[in-house]
């Protein structure tokens, strides 16, 4: 007689991986796909660019408007003080990308706690931190964030700011929302019940479950911060020392008529990163909503 | 009788409702021994669970609250416990499992760093002690392959499986009480039994008490050494299983055996049809009046039943019942 064996209980089949749900649900939104090759070649082309192209952004080349095309040294053109065009491209990419990280870092750190906080604790301090949000809410964006770079001055770290501080509201009223959901779910209080204090709640049980639907709010707030930072230095609210794309397009709005290439180059730019991010916080959606999931 | 390890005494509890106050718990009085098992049995909305979170100190904030009456653990007062003291308690000296495994277990981590995660807190292992015992805790509630199932995450195991986790993570820290809420009522049949014998198991291994609130007087019977049958936030009998069993002295408690054919009839012999206890438990606002809950679905009913609340008749086996006709059922 051999010894009775006790088989391994096999778990449900349907079961995988969230990350790999996730990712074939992505995979499926092809735009967002090719948006994801493309936004991965900017980031690229941002860490590396100015090295391999090596060509300094500020440095008088050529005659100033040269046309795209007239001289293969510089492809894209000159602007109006004669520099090379695709240096200023792609050394502003790098500061664009910077804003835009920074800035949602920014506003997602100011909403999530806020969120997190009128979720978690409800009554008075719901009350308060949204009517402080609402607040926030109908102030003009655009206008507000130009009064505080306009005060406190136009370096990189204030326009982060700035634009950080006037965006945040979206995230706090996501936050909230999933927070004030999860709460009351069995394995919070079964965390409560194995002695866990508050702050372990919010932020190690409840936090990671809200992830989803803030992550997709993100992705799309580095797109409209950087669309946001564009118009600033449009209007001249910017750092004079470091070359951004809508400081590009700022400093040489003068001359629209004339060169139009000048403004056109550097707005194409803006256009397809801010797509590019909008596409892929649209693939994110797909992937993490579970709503669309039954689709 | 030794001294008691959890005694509570007169609880009232009251939940603040847009209809007003009302005593979902009302002067419930009960005690658990060392290493005792207790049970818990009544319908939906009797105050079975509401009693465990009260002991938990859990109740919903701002909505529950102990109106008066003790919780003496370890002749320690937790309704007056400060906070942080509770949450020392919580999951170390009592813990509790839940009804639901599908949804008691967090998504996001894997069911060894959730155990872990208890195994920190309470008794400050370090994080690869605690993974370890972890691993062993798994494999005493009989998970096989305990170790490569730690680094599971909950949707890879199935409801059975979740349970037996939430068992582990509750026995974690060698809790002196054990509070299970209807801990098979999502499970299937053939998983209830082994539930129910590895909780049995488990206490005689650690000599935990545990406090079975259930609907399964199968489980009762075969669990529990007293059960406390509650009806509307009130004791309606109290004393030993057997003698339950055996004799209910209240009507609503004869109700719930006959409800249960396998207690009452053997195959052989003529079995009585299934009966039910006609009605539904009455609703929040007509709880705390002064006379018997039960009156309104109760076949013995008298005009003394309507008028006057009964008090708590006891017989000399420790059998308790709340019922003005007691002595002649």
């Amino acid at each position: 007689m051999s010894e009775p064996v006790t088989l391994p209980e096999e778990a449900p089949e349907q079961a995988r991986h969230p990350f790999t749900e996730a990712w074939e649900m992505f995979r499926r939104n092809h735009a967002a796909l090719v948006a994801l090759v493309l936004l991965v070649l900017i980031c690229v082309l941002a860490v590396i660019g100015p090295v391999l192209y090596g060509r300094d952004p500020y440095d008088m080349v050529w005659a100033p408007f040269t046309r795209p095309g007239e001289n293969w040294d510089f492809i894209l053109g000159t602007d109006y003080l004669g520099r090379d065009l695709l240096a200023m491209i792609i050394s502003g990419a790098r500061v664009s990308i910077i804003i835009g990280l920074s800035a949602a870092f920014v506003s997602i750190f100011i909403g999530v706690t806020v969120g997190a906080l009128a979720g978690f604790y409800r009554g008075w301090v719901e009350e308060a931190l949204m009517r402080f949000t609402e607040f926030f809410q109908v102030l003009p964006t655009l206008l507000f964030s130009m009064v505080i770079v306009a005060l406190f001055g136009a370096s990189l770290p204030m326009i982060t700011f700035a634009i950080g501080v006037v965006s945040w509201t979206a995230v706090a009223r996501i936050t909230r929302a999933e927070f004030l959901r999860i709460r009351e779910l069995e394995y919070v209080t079964a965390s409560r019940a194995s002695g866990a204090r508050n702050a372990k709640l919010m932020f190690r049980v409840i936090l990671p479950n809200a992830l989803p639907p803030i992550i997709v709010q993100s992705a799309l707030m580095v797109g409209s911060a950087i669309l946001f930072e564009a118009g600033l230095s449009f209007l001249g609210l910017t750092d004079p020392n470091v070359v951004s794309w809508g400081q590009i397009i700022g400093s040489n709005r003068t001359y629209f008529l004339d060169a139009s290439f000048t403004v056109t180059i550097p707005g194409v730019a803006i256009f397809v990163t801010v797509l590019c991010i909008s596409l892929v916080g649209d693939g994110l959606n797909d992937a993490l909503n579970p709503k669309l999931r039954a689709r | 009788m030794t001294e008691a390890l959890l005694k509570v005494e007169n609880l009232r509890i009251e939940l603040t409702t847009r209809a007003g106050v009302a005593p979902v718990i009302d002067n419930l009085s009960f005690e658990l021994g060392h290493g005792e098992n207790i049970s818990f049995v009544g319908e939906s909305g009797c105050g079975k669970s509401m009693t465990a979170l009260a002991i938990m100190g859990l109740l919903p904030e701002g909505v529950g609250r102990v109106a008066s009456g003790r919780i003496l653990f370890e002749g320690e007062d937790l309704t007056a416990a400060s906070d942080s003291r509770l949450r020392d308690i919580r999951g170390n000296e009592i813990s509790m499992i839940f009804q639901e495994p599908m949804t008691s277990l967090n998504p996001v981590y894997t069911v060894g760093e959730q155990i872990a995660e208890v195994l920190r807190a309470h008794q400050g292992l370090s994080a690869r002690a605690a993974r370890d015992m972890a691993a062993d805790l798994l494999d005493a509630v009989r998970i096989p392959n305990a170790r490569a199932r730690a680094g599971d995450y909950p949707f890879q195991m199935s409801g059975g499986q979740r349970q037996r986790v939430m068992i582990a993570m509750a026995l974690a820290c060698r809790p002196k009480i054990l509070i299970a809420d209807e801990p098979t009522t999502a499970l299937d049949v053939t998983v209830q039994a082994q539930i129910f014998d590895l909780l049995r198991d488990l206490r005689r291994d650690t000599g935990t008490s545990i406090i079975l609130i259930t609907h399964d007087m199968g489980a009762v019977a075969e669990m529990a050494e007293r059960m406390i049958v509650m009806y509307a936030g009130r004791n309606a009998e109290i004393g030993p299983v057997e003698q339950i069993i055996d004799h209910p002295r209240h009507p609503y408690t004869k109700g719930l055996i006959s409800c249960v054919p396998h207690i009452m009839a053997t195959l052989t012999e003529d079995r009585p049809d299934l009966t039910e206890v006609p009605g539904i438990v009455p609703g929040l606002r007509e709880f705390g009046q002064d006379r018997c809950l039960f009156a309104s679905r109760c076949a013995y009913r008298t005009e003394q039943c309507l008028r006057q609340r009964p008090p708590a008749m006891a017989f000399d086996n420790g059998q308790l019942a709340d019922c003005w006709h007691a002595e002649t059922l």
